[in-house]
């Protein structure tokens, strides 16, 4: 079926940078599952959120700097939303019961995306890259879009930027003491609901700066939200809940199989990464790696 | 001595109420007759899916699958298959308990929030073979047109057909909810540790329960097809798996009739907010966030609660009586 190597070669690489995008929005996924035990159904709508707010920041500043201002701008105004939701309403919720977290983040979603069609209403939107971005790198006999290749130095750098964070600052120590022992952390003096409101928008964050990524290659619609945060939830689950690695493997599985999948069946390339997803259940129910729960 | 005359009082108010459901298409508009055939489907629906997440405690993330298979069984009976629709209509919820019977013997090896996970990818599997397998399914267009006999396809027809099947179902899931086998269910739900202990399977009455609910949602799904005459990928999709979870939730899940609280609440809003605002998903939402503020278990739950108050009330004044006579 498949004639020749070069073919081969590029869907790997497309698929690659499809799991970067995956690994930078499924890392806050799985940052904010680590920490405060909650399955944040509404990371999906932040994602979109994400997306169309770096379409706006694109209409405001034209030219290249527009871009790279909304790869930073983006992210953040994500953050402040997500901050604000913590603030007034998610904070008051933590001794509650898991299902009912799990259903505020829930309405959480309902009233962000409505809130999205509200503010940019239900047309499809599209972004171009910078100049910069035109034309592809050959690599390995096989060639890529300029962009993908940037994905590609992204995804890792956002990667060790998260392990340095967790590892080797004190913010990220308490965040994942947090997430091992939380009654510990707070008998040793730690506000351990200020430690949540930071884990929660840090993860948030990540799903603004997933969305500004992901902004350029695809049209930006309502509804980007629902495909993406079941696709996020199945790859934190097989890379280990909570553990960034295993969002790493998860979105590495789960992007190279859809690549190759469109190249060896092409109708049913979807199906491909949730039967990856089942093989991989049903062998370590518990993930690739070790997960913090 | 009270309890069975209250138990009477239930009774007749469920008679009354079924009476009056009878009565309803003959005074109200076809439009409301359709609305409602639409909540009595979903109503089965949420009440199926409480079987297993109110009662028996799983975290079932995936349910509407079930439906949609379920219906997705049905219309292609009806459409590529010469069999009589009274066939179909008993073979097609079996399917849905079979693919049930098969998803929920991996899933019921995992607990917890990776039993959910499980269930959505291989719920998410079946949803992109129906969503891509355009031969079969006609992909994102679904099915229209089912050939549906003429005395079951009018609206007050479908409807008639639908609240029969409907009672049946809720006598039958009450007598199991009753029976030592859901006794059992929540008694696993409630320590699945001790259960064990005292020498009941828990894997297995999971998965019964698992098989039992699927084949209700496949009722429910044949029902959505005798109403709508129509399929399409949407109905295995999981944003309605958690839509149901919520009207569980809205109605209060630990109690029997909760998701048809549940069920109505949400469609009548959809369809009565809908007609005002698009926004409809945004005041749901508001909802939601308000009921897990103020009444976290559910509008039935609150007054299952608040009516038990007072009875508890009566029997203390009672007792007072006694024991100053």
């Amino acid at each position: 079926m498949v004639s020749d190597l070069g073919a081969l070669g590029s869907q790997f690489f497309v698929g690659l940078s499809r799991a970067m995008i995956l690994f930078v929005v499924c890392s806050g996924l799985s940052f904010v599952l680590g920490v405060l035990r909650v399955p944040n159904i509404a990371h999906g709508s932040l994602y979109m959120i994400g997306a169309f707010s770096a379409y706006s920041i694109t209409k405001l500043v034209a030219g290249p700097a527009g871009f790279w201002l909304a790869l930073i701008l983006a992210p953040l105004v994500v953050a402040l939303v997500s901050l604000v939701a913590e603030r007034a309403l998610f904070c008051h919720l933590y001794q509650r019961e898991h299902l009912m977290l799990l259903l505020f983040t829930f309405a959480l979603s309902l009233i962000l995306g409505d809130l999205v069609k509200i503010v940019w209403g239900a047309e499809y939107k599209s972004i171009m890259a910078p100049d910069v971005f035109n034309g592809s790198v050959s690599l390995l006999g096989a060639s890529i879009p300029r962009y993908n290749f940037f994905l590609l130095v992204v995804g890792p750098l956002v990667a060790v930027a998260l392990w340095l964070f967790t590892n080797k600052t004190k913010m990220g120590k308490i965040a994942r003491a947090a997430a091992v022992d939380r009654e510990m952390v707070g008998a040793v003096g730690i506000n351990v609901s200020w430690v949540f409101a930071f884990a929660f928008v840090l993860g948030c964050f990540l799903a603004g700066l997933g969305g500004a990524l992901v902004a350029p290659t695809v049209s930006i619609t309502l509804g980007m939200d629902h495909n993406l945060i079941i696709e996020a939830f199945l790859i934190v689950t097989i890379g280990g809940l909570g553990n960034m690695w295993g969002a790493m493997v998860g979105s590495l599985i789960f992007g190279l199989t859809q690549a190759f999948g469109v190249l060896f069946w092409p109708q049913f390339a979807i199906v491909f990464p949730y039967m990856a997803v089942v093989i991989v259940l049903i062998w370590r129910p518990r993930g690739m790696l070790k997960s913090v729960w | 001595m009270q309890k069975s005359n209250l138990n009477l009082k239930v009774l007749w108010l469920l008679v009354v109420i079924l009476v009056l459901l009878i009565l309803f298409p003959a005074f109200l508009p076809r439009f409301y007759t359709y609305i409602l055939a639409v909540i009595f489907v979903t109503a089965l629906l949420a009440m199926s899916l409480n079987m297993v997440v109110g009662h028996g405690g799983l975290f079932q993330f995936h349910h509407g699958v079930f439906y949609g298979v379920g219906a997705y069984a049905f219309a292609l009976m009806l459409t590529k298959t010469g069999l009589p629709m009274w066939l179909c209509f008993i073979l097609s919820p079996l399917v849905a308990a079979a693919v049930g019977f098969l998803i929920g013997w991996f899933c019921v090896r995992l607990t917890s929030l990776y039993f959910g996970m499980l269930q959505i990818s291989l719920g998410s599997l079946i949803w992109a073979i129906a969503f891509r397998w355009y031969d079969l399914t006609h992909g994102d267009d679904g099915i229209h047109g089912v050939p549906i006999p003429d005395w079951a396809s009018s609206t007050s027809g479908a409807y008639y057909f639908i609240l029969f099947f409907l009672v049946l179902c809720l006598i039958a899931m009450y007598i199991i909810h009753r029976s030592p086998f859901g006794m059992t269910l929540q008694a696993i739900r409630d320590n699945p540790a001790r259960c064990s202990a005292v020498g009941i399977n828990v894997r297995r009455h999971q998965i019964m329960a698992i098989v039992i609910a699927t084949f209700f949602a496949g009722v429910a799904g044949v029902l959505f097809v005798v109403l709508e005459k129509s399929v399409f990928p949407d109905l295995l999709f999981w944003v309605l798996s958690l839509e149901i979870f919520i009207m569980c939730l809205l109605g209060g899940w630990f109690t029997f009739a909760g998701p048809i609280v549940g069920a109505a609440i949400t469609v009548a809003l959809r369809t009565f907010v809908g007609i005002y605002t698009e926004y409809w998903t945004l005041i749901l939402g508001v909802l939601l966030i308000l009921l897990i503020f103020f009444l976290p278990e559910g509008a039935m739950g609150f007054f299952v609660q608040k009516f038990e108050k007072s009875r508890d009330k009566e029997a203390a004044l009672a007792r007072e009586q006694h024991a100053e006579s």
